[in-house]
C-alpha cells in the first residue's frame, strides 16, 4: 500500500497524478476463508480491518451486493457524537467516538473528521429538565457533556429564530464538544484501502442468496458468484439483515424504514456546529463544501425501497424553515433515502445467533454511520474469539427475552 | 403523498395512517405458561420481509384497525379489508 502523506501529494503533483493506484483491491472470491463478513458498508469494512489488524485474521472477505459504502453508509448525514443515557451505550458510543478521534493516522486516510461540537436544543421548560438529565447522565458516565441556557445556545448557534412569535424558542440545551461530522464516503473508502493492505478480499456486485448450515454450524454463503465456504459468518447489512438472517431461520426484533437526508445548494460559513432541534426533531449541519446538510425523522411506512416519502420531507424540511426562517432562500440540490433497520429499545444487536459461527451487527436504526468504529472492533471481536467483548454483551440478541432492554428512545429522546 | 384505502372510511392520505404491527402474530395463551422466548416471539420478533407484507394498520381518524397487504419495495397496496370477524 502506498503510504499517504504530504510529500507523495507534493510529488505526485509534480508529475501530474499520474503515479495514483487504485485504493483497495478488486479481489475474486476464494472458495473458502476463515471468516465472511456479509455487507461492504462501514461496519462490514472496519470488522474486516479489525479482524485483520486486531486479530491477525486475514483470510477474510467482505461481500457487498452493489459498491462499497453504497447503502446506509454513503446516505447518512455524517453526524458523530456519544450523547446517549445508558452507560452500555456510552461505552458503546464512546468507543466509536475515541476511535473516530484517531482513525486518520491508523488508516492513513484523511476521513476529514471535524470535531465542531453538537447542541441539542431544548424549547420547553420540560426539555430542558430532560436535556438536564442527558447532560447529567453523560457527565456521570465519563463523557463530556453540559447543560447550556439560551444564551450560549444562540451565541452558538445565532442565526436560530428567535422572533418574539417564533413557534420554537430556544431556551438552552446539551452540548457535546467533542461530536461532529466526517467524511462518511472516506470512512469506508479508508476502511477498505487499510483492510485490502492488510490481505482481505472485497468483493463487489456479489448477493448472498442463502446461509450454508450443516449440523447445526454454519459453514459458509452461496453467492451469485459460486458457494464460499466459511467456518464464521459476521452479517452487517442493515436492513437487508433480517432478510439475511431469515435464510437461518432467524426471526429479529426489527422494522425497517426509510431515513431520509437532504443537501442544499453551497452558500458561505454560517453554521459552524452540528444542531439537532427536539422541537421540530430536525438536525442540521454545513458540510465543508458549503451545503447545508439536514435530516429528521422516519418515514412511517415500513419499506425496502430506498427512496422517502413527501410527509416527511414536508416535516423535515418545515423543520428546519421554523429553526432558521432564512433558508427559505436556498434551494434544494439533492434528496435521497436509506433503508434503516429499527429495533424496539432503539439499540442495536450485537451478538451471536442462529448456527453456531454466525454473529449480527444490525439493528442500528437512524444512528449506525457515528457507532461505525465501534461496530466493526466489536464483531471483529465475536468473529476472532466466538465471544462477546464486554462493551457488546449488553446488545445480545437476548436481550429480549430476559428483559434487559436498553430503550435508548426514552432514554435519550431519540425520535424513532 | 400516497393513498392507502381505509375498509372503512375509503381513499384517505398516508399521513392519517399508522403501521402497528405485522399481521399473523398469536398471542401466548395462557399467557401464564408462556415461557421468555414465546413472549419475545410475540411482542418483539419480526420477518421485515422484502417484497409482499401482511400488515395490521390504524386509520387514526376512525380508530379501526385493518389489514393491508403491501409490496414493501414498491409500496403497492393490493388489498385492504377489515380485521377478521369485523365487517366493513
Amino acid at each position: 500500500m502506498k503510504r499517504y502523506s504530504a510529500l507523495s501529494l507534493f510529488t505526485e503533483g509534480l508529475r501530474g497524478h499520474r503515479g495514483w493506484t487504485p485504493a483497495w483491491r478488486k479481489a475474486t472470491p476464494q472458495p473458502g476463508y476463515d471468516a465472511v463478513i456479509v455487507g461492504g458498508g462501514g461496519h462490514g469494512l472496519a470488522t474486516a480491518y479489525y479482524l485483520a489488524k486486531n486479530h491477525g485474521v486475514s483470510r477474510v472477505a467482505v461481500l457487498e451486493k452493489g459498491w462499497i459504502g453504497g447503502g446506509n453508509t454513503g446516505r447518512n448525514t455524517t453526524a458523530i457524537r456519544s450523547n446517549y443515557f445508558y452507560p452500555e451505550s456510552v461505552a458503546l458510543y464512546d468507543l466509536a467516538l475515541r476511535l473516530y478521534e484517531g482513525l486518520s493516522q491508523a488508516l492513513n486516510y484523511n476521513i476529514m473528521l471535524s470535531q465542531r461540537g453538537m447542541l441539542i436544543a431544548a424549547h420547553t421548560p420540560t426539555q430542558m429538565e430532560i436535556c438536564a438529565r442527558i447532560a447529567n447522565a453523560m457527565q456521570l458516565n465519563g463523557v463530556d457533556g453540559e447543560l447550556v441556557g439560551a444564551e450560549e445556545a444562540l451565541r452558538r448557534v445565532p442565526l436560530l429564530n428567535r422572533a418574539a412569535d417564533a413557534r420554537y424558542n430556544c431556551m438552552g440545551g446539551v452540548w457535546q464538544e467533542r461530536a461532529g461530522i466526517a467524511r462518511h464516503d472516506a470512512v469506508a473508502w479508508g476502511y477498505a484501502r487499510a483492510a485490502s493492505a492488510l490481505g482481505v478480499d472485497i468483493i463487489e456486485n456479489c448477493t448472498v442468496t442463502d446461509l450454508l448450515i450443516e449440523s447445526g454450524k454454519i459453514t459458509g454463503v452461496e453467492t451469485d458468484k459460486g458457494s464460499i465456504r466459511a467456518g464464521r459468518v459476521g452479517l452487517a447489512a442493515a436492513g437487508a439483515t433480517p432478510g439475511l438472517a431469515s435464510m437461518a431461520g432467524i426471526r429479529l426484533p426489527i422494522h425497517t424504514y426509510a431515513l431520509q437526508a437532504f443537501v442544499s445548494e453551497p452558500v458561505k460559513p454560517m453554521l459552524d456546529t452540528v444542531l439537532l432541534y427536539l422541537g421540530t426533531g430536525t438536525y442540521v449541519s454545513q458540510s465543508d463544501k458549503g451545503e447545508l446538510v439536514f435530516g429528521g425523522g422516519l418515514d412511517r411506512v415500513p419499506t425496502h425501497g430506498q427512496r422517502g416519502n413527501l410527509p416527511a420531507q414536508e416535516a423535515v424540511v418545515s423543520g428546519l424553515l421554523e429553526m432558521f426562517p432564512a433558508f427559505a432562500q436556498l434551494k434544494l440540490l439533492r434528496q435521497w433515502a436509506g433503508v434503516v433497520d429499527v429495533t424496539p429499545d432503539s439499540s442495536p444487536v450485537i451478538g451471536p445467533a442462529g448456527p453456531e459461527g454466525l454473529f449480527l451487527n444490525c439493528g442500528w436504526g437512524t444512528g449506525g454511520f457515528k457507532a461505525i468504529p465501534a461496530g466493526g472492533w466489536l464483531l471483529a471481536h465475536l468473529l476472532a474469539t466466538g465471544g462477546h467483548h464486554e462493551i457488546s454483551r449488553p446488545f445480545d440478541l437476548d436481550r429480549f427475552a430476559r428483559g434487559r432492554l436498553i430503550d435508548e428512545a426514552a432514554g435519550s429522546g431519540i425520535a424513532h | 403523498m400516497q393513498i392507502f384505502t381505509c375498509p372503512f372510511c375509503g381513499p384517505r392520505d398516508e399521513t392519517e395512517f399508522h403501521f402497528a404491527a405485522e399481521a399473523g402474530k398469536k398471542r401466548p395463551m395462557p399467557a401464564e405458561t408462556a415461557t421468555d422466548d414465546e413472549w419475545a416471539e410475540y411482542l418483539y420478533m419480526n420477518s421485515a420481509s422484502r417484497g409482499k407484507a401482511q400488515e395490521v394498520w390504524l386509520h387514526v381518524t376512525c380508530g379501526e384497525f385493518f389489514l393491508m397487504t403491501r409490496d414493501t419495495v414498491t409500496r403497492d397496496v393490493t388489498a385492504v379489508t377489515p380485521l377478521p370477524g369485523r365487517n366493513a
